[in-house]
This record gives structure tokens, sequence and C-alpha cells, in this order.
């Protein structure tokens, strides 16, 4: 059997059989007594060192090995090359969170991520194979002509690709922290080194072989937990198969659980305090220098009594930490107002679509799913980094197949997220709920400990209710091992599959961005006449730089790095898509028309992304607060407007404008039939 | 500019219908979740179950059959290949 692989098939079986045996070495060893932190030191070390391996064996001086792999990679391999490049921290660590909160609703984003796929086959991939070059940007020029279309592209691409490179190496220092507890900012750093490794010497063809190895290292490790916890809940290691039966308990649970006299005290109790902190927020100044003057006097009569004085820290504490100005306290206490009065509400079915307590409501809930759906696919089918990914295969067919095998590799783990979450919360619903807290299982104190578990008891009552247990998303795949019992080996193993999805994504962005500014900033604007070594000379110093800047950003721990993610594919979307799938499909298209969409798409977004999100801040401009949603839609949809308004605007320019010559020639060179042409 | 390629005119009439398909498909039945989600389907909600499992599968038929058409269209149109 083994004789009919091909020789990358069996490289890779030989790869995966010395990655599971020393999955398997290091569980012995564990058991033989080696503590925690060494197997997380030996997932690291050996993951990493895999992939520099892998990373010095392609090195290359070669242009076209750097930027497209030679376009040598089989559809096969492509695939799982791009299921990688694509699954990023956020598919390995958040999905399976968001769909645990979200229940339903969070469904959008695993339609979103694998419907764009539908259209990059039918739409993109095999006229990008056909056309042969190297980057976006340079096929938009060749369709519309010039250098100014050219320009506007990369500007979006590295837009696009830098908030998104950041969240990556984001993602490489909190499990680095975490897991093998080195500082943060160090752990950034030995990301950046381990992202380095893989592409600065070899370029796309060193990407793309270290990513189909970090692909199958993040799928092991993501169906690993849940399979061995599907097995201890239902007798079967087939989670998406038998996680239907979970569900319906799940349903039940809810049904009997929700609505119980103290889940409903405990959501009175936060309705009151959302109610206080409105009171306080309305009384300001007031009520700041009231609260100060309540807990000085505490503190003094406690001073003039007997009490320990453990108690009289505390209450100093809390006075310290009181908001120091009239605004801060405002933004603070907004900010717990707003989750008090999330927790009040009625927790959400997690089967039920759309849910809202009337029609109008659920209808509002049901126009922004599909609106996110919208997005995310779109936003899918635009980023540079993936559709640069399919120029490398040997033919347009190899293409559309590698489209296939894409979709495939990345649905397997897009089925397992939301099993993930059903039995989550079958185990948060079944062994959690109405416990004491004093008996509650260790895993919980664990993540606790860390911020990312925590646990209010508002009435008092000494249990747990389902309402005050709150659960950061990212927390669900991270302790799972630890929900089921299992031994640290899998949390290493985890651990390990998060950091390849986080470094397999960040390397392709960031050959995306030094590709765009090197060959198509570089080379096609500035110095045509430069010779193929100093090409690559620019493109590997440039590598260096944007990879140390992203690290640097990163480093300071940017905020909202997690929702940039999602304004990455409406920015990508809205001044992508629609250039490009006009240019193949409609003659008609001009550079002007183009143009003007790219731009107008592009501010639309950004503008309503800035306005929802940033609209109190003065120093950019904006005075009159945030601005009210259109429609409903929250900023994580910003692209709906952009890429409408994108394709309004290029068919509405276009046809005001006259038919660009060189069109016609280059429609008909990307609209022949291809079946067997090799490589040019 | 010349009249298109009868090739041309079967890709572009196999690329609208499938993605009539898939517009219907995420957005179409999507929609009626709910409603969907009073039918039972393997121990799930079957509204749930489509949009967790069921239209997954269906992306990927879409794109299987559009490879396998475009690859027997490309046989058809051997003739008008010339060597690149």
């Amino acid at each position: 059997m083994l004789s009919s692989l091909t020789r990358l098939q069996r490289y890779y079986l030989y790869y995966t059989g010395i990655f599971l045996l020393f999955v398997v070495l290091l569980a012995a060893l564990e058991r033989a007594g080696m503590p925690a932190r060494w197997v997380g030191y030996a997932f690291l070390v050996f993951t990493v060192s895999m992939y520099a391996t892998i990373g010095v064996f392609s090195r290359t001086t070669d242009v076209s090995e750097y930027y497209v792999a030679g376009r040598r990679v089989p559809a096969f391999f492509n695939g799982m090359a791009t299921g990688a490049d694509w699954m990023s921290a956020a598919s390995f660590m958040g999905l399976a969170g968001t769909l645990y909160l979200q229940g339903f609703q969070g469904l959008a984003y695993v339609i979103g991520w694998t419907g764009g796929f539908v259209l990059v086959a039918l739409l993109l991939a095999p006229y990008l194979r056909r056309f042969g070059q190297y980057t976006i940007p340079d096929f938009l020029s060749a369709r519309y002509g010039g250098n100014t279309i050219r320009l506007i592209a990369v500007f979006a691409a590295i837009l696009a690709s830098f908030v998104y490179v950041v969240a990556q190496i984001y993602g490489v220092g909190v499990i680095t922290s975490r897991f093998v507890s080195l500082q943060f900012e160090v752990g950034v750093f030995v990301g950046l080194a381990g992202i380095l490794v893989c592409s600065f010497l070899g370029g796309m063809r060193a990407v793309t072989w270290t990513q189909v190895a970090q692909y199958l290292i993040l799928i092991v490790a993501y169906i690993t937990p849940v399979a061995i916890l599907s097995y201890n809940v239902t007798g079967v290691p087939v989670p998406q198969m038998v996680y239907g039966q979970v569900l319906s308990e799940v349903s039940k649970l809810e049904e009997k659980l929700f609505d119980s006299p103290t889940e409903l005290e405990v959501r009175d109790r936060y309705r009151e305090r959302a109610d206080q902190y409105a009171q306080k927020i309305m009384q300001l100044p007031h009520s700041l220098t009231q609260e100060r003057e309540r807990l000085s006097i505490q503190i003094n009569e406690l001073k003039s009594s007997d009490v320990q004085m453990r108690e009289i820290v505390l209450l100093e504490r809390q006075r310290r930490e009181l908001p120091q100005d009239p605004a801060q306290a405002r933004e603070r206490w907004e900010k717990e107002m707003y989750e008090a009065l999330a927790r009040s509400k009625p927790p959400l079915r997690h089967a039920e679509p759309f849910p809202g307590d009337s029609e109008a409501e659920r209808n509002a809930q049901r126009i922004n799913f599909l609106a996110l759906i919208f997005c995310l696919t779109i936003g899918t089918a635009a980023l540079p980094h993936v559709l640069m990914r399919y120029y490398t295969t040997p033919t347009v067919a190899q293409a559309r197949q590698s489209v296939f095998w894409s979709l495939l590799f990345i649905i397997i783990l897009y089925v397992t997220a939301p099993a993930y979450a059903v039995f989550a919360k079958f185990e948060v619903l079944s062994n959690l709920a109405g416990i004491p807290i004093a008996k509650l299982p260790g895993w919980v104190a664990a993540w606790a400990k860390v911020g990312l578990v925590s646990i209010e008891d508002i009435n008092g009552d000494g249990i747990m209710q389902f309402a005050e247990l709150s659960l950061n998303p990212d927390v669900i795949v991270l302790a799972t091992p630890e929900i089921a019992g299992m031994p640290y080996v899998v949390s290493g193993l985890v651990a390990a599959g998060a950091l390849a999805a986080a470094l397999s994504t960040a390397d392709g962005l960031l050959l995306t961005i030094t590709s765009a500014l090197s060959h198509d900033v570089y080379y096609r604007v500035f110095r045509p006449q430069s010779s193929t070594q100093f090409r690559l000379v620019i493109a590997k110093s440039l590598l260096l730089v944007v990879a140390v800047l992203a690290a640097t950003v990163a480093a300071q721990k940017p905020g909202t790095i997690l929702s940039m993610v999602a304004w990455a594919f409406s920015i990508a979307g809205s001044a992508f898509f629609p250039a490009l799938v006009l240019g193949i499909f409609w003659a008609r298209a001009t550079r002007a028309g183009a143009i003007a969409g790219m731009l107008v798409g592009l501010s639309l977004t950004v503008y309503y992304i800035l306005r929802l999100e940033f609209g109190g801040y003065s120093w950019l401009g904006f005075s009159d607060g945030p601005l009210n949603p259109w429609f409903h839609l929250q900023s994580t949809s910003a692209g709906v407007f952009g890429i409408l308004a994108g394709f309004v605007t290029n068919i509405a320019v276009s046809l005001m404008t006259r038919p660009s010559p060189q069109a016609a020639e280059f429609l008909e060179r990307i609209r022949r039939p291809g079946g067997r042409e090799e490589s040019p | 500019m010349s009249a298109p390629s009868s090739y041309w005119r079967k890709t572009s009439r196999l690329t609208a219908w499938l993605l009539l398909i898939w517009v219907v498909l995420t957005f179409g039945v999507t929609w009626f979740a709910r409603e969907l989600n009073e039918y039972s389907f393997f121990g799930f909600p079957f509204g749930f179950y489509f949009a967790a499992q069921g239209i997954l599968l269906c992306y990927l038929g879409i794109i299987v059959h559009y490879s396998r058409r475009m690859r027997d269209l490309d046989a058809e149109h051997a003739s008008e290949i010339d060597p690149e």
C-alpha cells in the first residue's frame, strides 16, 4: 500500500507517525513522573524544530519558488496548506467558545467561513491560476491597467493582513505564556522566531511545506480531546455524529434549569445591580465622592473596632481602586452595568435560531445572522493570503480540485467545533450548575486563577447557579482536556495545535505583506530593472522588518485585537471582491470603475468601523459620540455596506467611462479552456 | 470584441446555476431555520443540523460538481487550447 503513495505523501506519513510516537512517549514519561512544565517545553521545542527543519530544507533563491513555490504544489497538499493558512488561532481557540456562548447564532461563523470557499472555487481560483502571476495586485493591475490600482490594492492587502498578523502573534504570546509559563513579551518573540524559521529562507515554498506539517498537528490536537470526551459521555468516540443526542439532553436540562426559582433570583439580583450602576452614572460626579466617603467611613469604623487587619486592607484597596475622575467612572460603570444587564437576561437556548422576545427582535437577529454570513463569505473569498495559495498549483484543473481539498480539510475542524460547544455545555449544565461552590471540580479553580473563568455567588447561597458562571470563549478548547480528566500531555497537545494554527496563519500573512511590498511596490513600480537576486534580498529584509514590527505591536497587548480580525474580513471583502469578480465576469468593467469602487468600498467600511467603535474619541475628529448602527448591524458586519457600495460604484463609474483596450485580450486569455496545459 | 466562445458560454451558465444554488442554500434555507427546527434528524433539530453540518456537505458537493463538469468541458474543448 505504501508504494502506491507519492514520495511527498510518504514523507508526511512518516512525519505524522513520528509526531504520534512523540506524543505517546511523552504520555509514558508523564506517567513516570515528568513534571507538567517539561511536557509543555517538550512540545514547544519539538514542534518548532520540526518546522525549522522543513523551513531550512526548503530554502531557495529562485523568485518563482519564493513567491509561488515554483507552482509545483499538488492539489491535495495545497488544500492542506490552505487549511492551515486559513485556520488561525481564532478558529482553533475562539470558535468553539463563541458557539458555546451564542448557540445557534454562532453558526454564522461556521457557515460564513466555509461558504466563502464556494465563491473561491466558482469565481476566483481557476482564473487566478490561469493568469499565473504572483500576487493579487498583479492580477488587478493586468486586468485594469496601470499602477494606481496596484498601489490601492497593495494598501488594502497590507491593511487587512497586518491587523490579522498582529492578532496571530498575540495569540502565540498567550499560548506560550500560559502553557510554558514564559513571560508574555518573551513568548511573543519566541513566536516571532518560530514564524521566521518557516518563512525567512524559503518564502512560499517553505511556508507551504511547513503549513502542511502544521495542519496535521492542529487537526490531531483539535479532535483528540473532544473524541475522548465524547467517548466518556456517550461511548462513541466520533463527537460529530453523536452530539445530536447530547444536544437534546442539553435542551432538556435548559428547560428544567433556566426558569428554576434560584436562577430567576440570581438574574433579578443582576438586574438590581445594573439599576444601581445606572443610578450612579446618572448622579455623577456626586456619586463618586459619595462612594469614596462611604468607604472612608467604613474603614474608620473598622479601625476603631477590633476586626482583623485583612478586612481593612481589603477595603482600603477598594478605595484606592475607585475611578480617578468622573469620566473614568462613567466608562468603568457603564461596562459593569452592561455586563450585569447581559447576565440578567434569560440565557439563550442552545439549539434555538434567532432568539428574541418579539417577532421584531427575532427578525433583527435573523438579519444580523445573515449579514454576518454575507460579510464572512465575501471576506473569505477576498483575503489575499488565501487567494495567493491558488497560484501555486501546477494546473488550472488542480487549482479547482485544490479548493475542494481546502474546504474538506477546513470542514473537518468546523464540524467538530459545534460538538465541542455542546459537550462543554452539557458538562456545565449537568455537573456544575447547582453544585456547592466549595465542591466545584479542580479545573474551574485552575482557570479562575488565570482569569478566564469567574464565579460570583451573587445571591450568597453557596451554590453555583448557571447565571453566576462566566467563561471566556478561549477556555472551552483549552480546558476540555481537564474537563474530561485527561493527563497533561493532552493539554500540551492542544497547546501545540493552537500554536500551529497561529504560526501557519502568521506565515501566510507575513508573506502576503512582504510580496506586496517587495514585488508590487519595489519591483513593479520603482525598480523594474532590478535583478532577481536583489529582489529576493529586498523581500527577505522586508520580511524581517515587518515581522519585528508586528511582534512589537503585539507585545503592547492591544485590547481589541480579536474584533480587529473580524474587521480584516470586511476590509478585504469590500476592497477586493467587487473589483476581482467584475473584472473576470464583466468585460465592461473599466479602470476608473474599479478604482472608484475599491476606494468607496474601503472608505465606507473603515468609516463605519471607526464611527461605531471609536465614535467617542474626539482625537479622531468625531465629536458627537458613537454612530447609531445602520439597520442594527454591528461593526463586525461593516463589510455589508462596503461590499454593496463597491459593486454599485464600480458598475456605475464603469458605465460612464470608456472600456479599457487591454481588457478584451486579458479576458480572452483567462476565459480560455485550460485542461492539460503545464505551468508557464 | 469577438463573440464569446461556446466554452465560455457553458462555463458561465454552469457558474450561474451553482451560484444560485449556493445563494438559496446559504440565505434561503437558513432564513427558515426556526421552522426547520421542528423536524428531527439523527437526534438533531434539523435547522441546527443543517447549519452545523448539512450546508457544509452541500458546499463540498457544489465544488465537486463544478470541478468535474469543468474537467469534462476542458476535455471537450481540448482542441482550442493553444500551447503556451
